[in-house]
């Protein structure tokens, strides 16, 4: 598994007649981390749900434009969204492990899908995955007994970390997958941001959290109004951004 | 709007003014009693560095509140940043006022040794300097700022030409070697002053253009 980059080009997303994104041009880099923020509405969560076609679940929706992970056109003709969203592991702001099915299970869960049966090797997976996702201690000894739900919050969105992994994506997505965690919870998820970034994973996480974006990504884009405002290396956003509307965001004078 | 915030980021920049204001009056007075040898000037000078000292303490607590309250970014950011570091040269500019003083009591206690050198054109010089430097975070001038930067080689050569003069009145003379040396450390702690308003000035800069000047580095 080797982190890609992604390459979009005017990007444009519809809610029915609603435009939520314009034009959007970005270039994710390979195996870093990349924040988007933006106040609530300015499409940061359409934009990731647009790089691995999740946007397109919705009803009445539209993407038009250009979206590609390393060599794989996302919006080509013929590619499966299915097959994009194996590449593109996706974790939301709220756990949602599958709440019947055993921790283990939740693990596993995408790569059965996939037709991965072996049992031996399916356990070698599993604990790679919750070792990669700082879960591993302090489940190994349910896997089986207990279900994902019966874990705490931040628990449970380590399990979907390690869900969303288990089946070797290139890219990850993290939809705010702090802001309903408390601080110690949080720590663990932006430290395993860190673990996967040495994994080489291309991480593109959305957070309202400006401290967030700026501890844990190495390049930040400014998302305002369904606009790309600005996107540079994390630094240089928040010490020293180019846009005036940038800057009226970072310090708190928007709105 | 953060208005709490942006009220404190306010209070703390009076509050660094009003230091400021008293670091340059302390100068000023130090200067005033070299060319009076006034001893009394002197006295004011020391008994109110504990006051610019206090300041320094409350400018510092001001801006690790704000940091660890309102994680400051961008512009705010450099602006405490830089009102650390402006504070810590404030808080040196009345230390400089103080030795000044001190030399000046001592030479208040000796014979003139009548040297031909321009004290207070350096002082002037080194006080306008901080004025402007002060000036300029006042208003956000990096105009003037960048003006503070450029005059600091001037007071540089004045502080070189009066080690000269010394020198060579050391050579020639006998008896006042204890006034010249007053003399000199006058001379280089005017240029210390000096060198604080240059930080202030460059502090400035990186405040409100986010470029780092610092040791003639792109200016």
């Amino acid at each position: 598994m080797e982190g890609a980059g992604i390459h979009v080009k005017d990007l444009n997303a519809w809610f029915g007649p609603k435009q939520a994104l314009f034009n959007i041009a970005m270039e994710i880099p390979a195996k870093k981390a990349t924040a988007i923020i933006g106040p609530s509405g300015c499409g940061k969560s359409t934009f990731v749900r647009c790089l691995n076609r999740m946007h397109e679940t919705l009803p009445d929706t539209r993407v038009e434009g250009k979206v590609s992970i390393g060599e794989l056109d996302v919006y080509g003709k013929g590619v499966s969204p299915v097959w994009i969203r194996r590449r593109v592991g996706m974790v939301f702001q709220r756990p949602n492990p599958f709440p019947t099915m055993s921790i283990y299970d939740n693990v596993a869960a995408g790569l059965k899908l996939n037709g991965f049966r072996n049992r031996r090797e399916l356990d070698v997976v599993v604990e790679r995955s919750l070792r990669h996702a700082a879960l591993w201690d302090e489940v190994k000894d349910d896997l089986k007994k207990k279900s994902g739900a019966s874990l705490s919050g931040g628990q449970q969105q380590r399990l979907c970390v390690a869900r969303g992994i288990a089946v070797k994506p290139e890219v990850l997505l993290l939809d705010e997958p702090a802001s309903a965690l408390d601080p110690i919870s949080t720590a663990k998820i932006e430290d395993l941001i860190f673990e996967l970034k040495k994994e080489q994973y291309t991480i593109v996480i959305v957070t309202h959290n400006m401290q967030q974006a700026a501890r844990v990504a190495e390049f930040t884009g400014f998302f305002l109004l369904g606009k790309m405002i600005e996107f540079d290396k994390t630094e240089k956003v928040f010490t020293n951004p180019s846009d005036k509307r940038t800057e009226d965001y970072v310090t708190g004078r928007f709105g | 709007m953060r208005t709490r915030f942006h009220q404190g980021l306010d209070d703390l920049k009076q509050k660094l003014l009003a230091m400021g204001g008293m670091a340059e009056q302390a100068v000023e007075r130090a200067v005033q009693a070299f060319q009076t040898r006034d001893v009394s000037v002197c006295e004011i000078v020391l008994r109110d560095e504990s006051k610019i000292n206090a300041a320094e303490r409350d400018v510092d607590e001001m801006s690790i509140d704000l940091l660890a309250m309102q994680q400051p970014m961008a512009v705010d950011l450099r602006f405490i940043v830089s009102c650390i570091k402006i504070n810590a040269d404030l808080e040196r500019v009345g230390d400089q006022a103080v030795n000044i003083a001190e030399r000046v009591m001592d030479l208040a206690t000796h014979p003139d040794p009548g040297l031909n050198i321009d004290i207070p054109r350096m002082a002037q010089l080194s006080i306008s300097m901080v004025r402007d430097a002060l000036n300029a975070f006042l208003s956000a001038d990096v105009d003037l700022a960048q003006s503070v930067l450029e005059r600091d080689d001037l007071v540089d050569n004045m502080n070189r030409e009066i080690f000269e003069a010394v020198n060579v009145a050391m050579r020639n003379t006998v008896g006042t070697h204890r006034n010249l040396l007053d003399i000199l450390v006058v001379a280089r702690n005017l240029e210390r002053v000096a060198d604080h308003a240059t930080n202030i000035a460059e502090d400035v800069i990186f405040w409100v253009r986010g470029a780092d000047v610092r040791h003639h580095a792109q200016r």
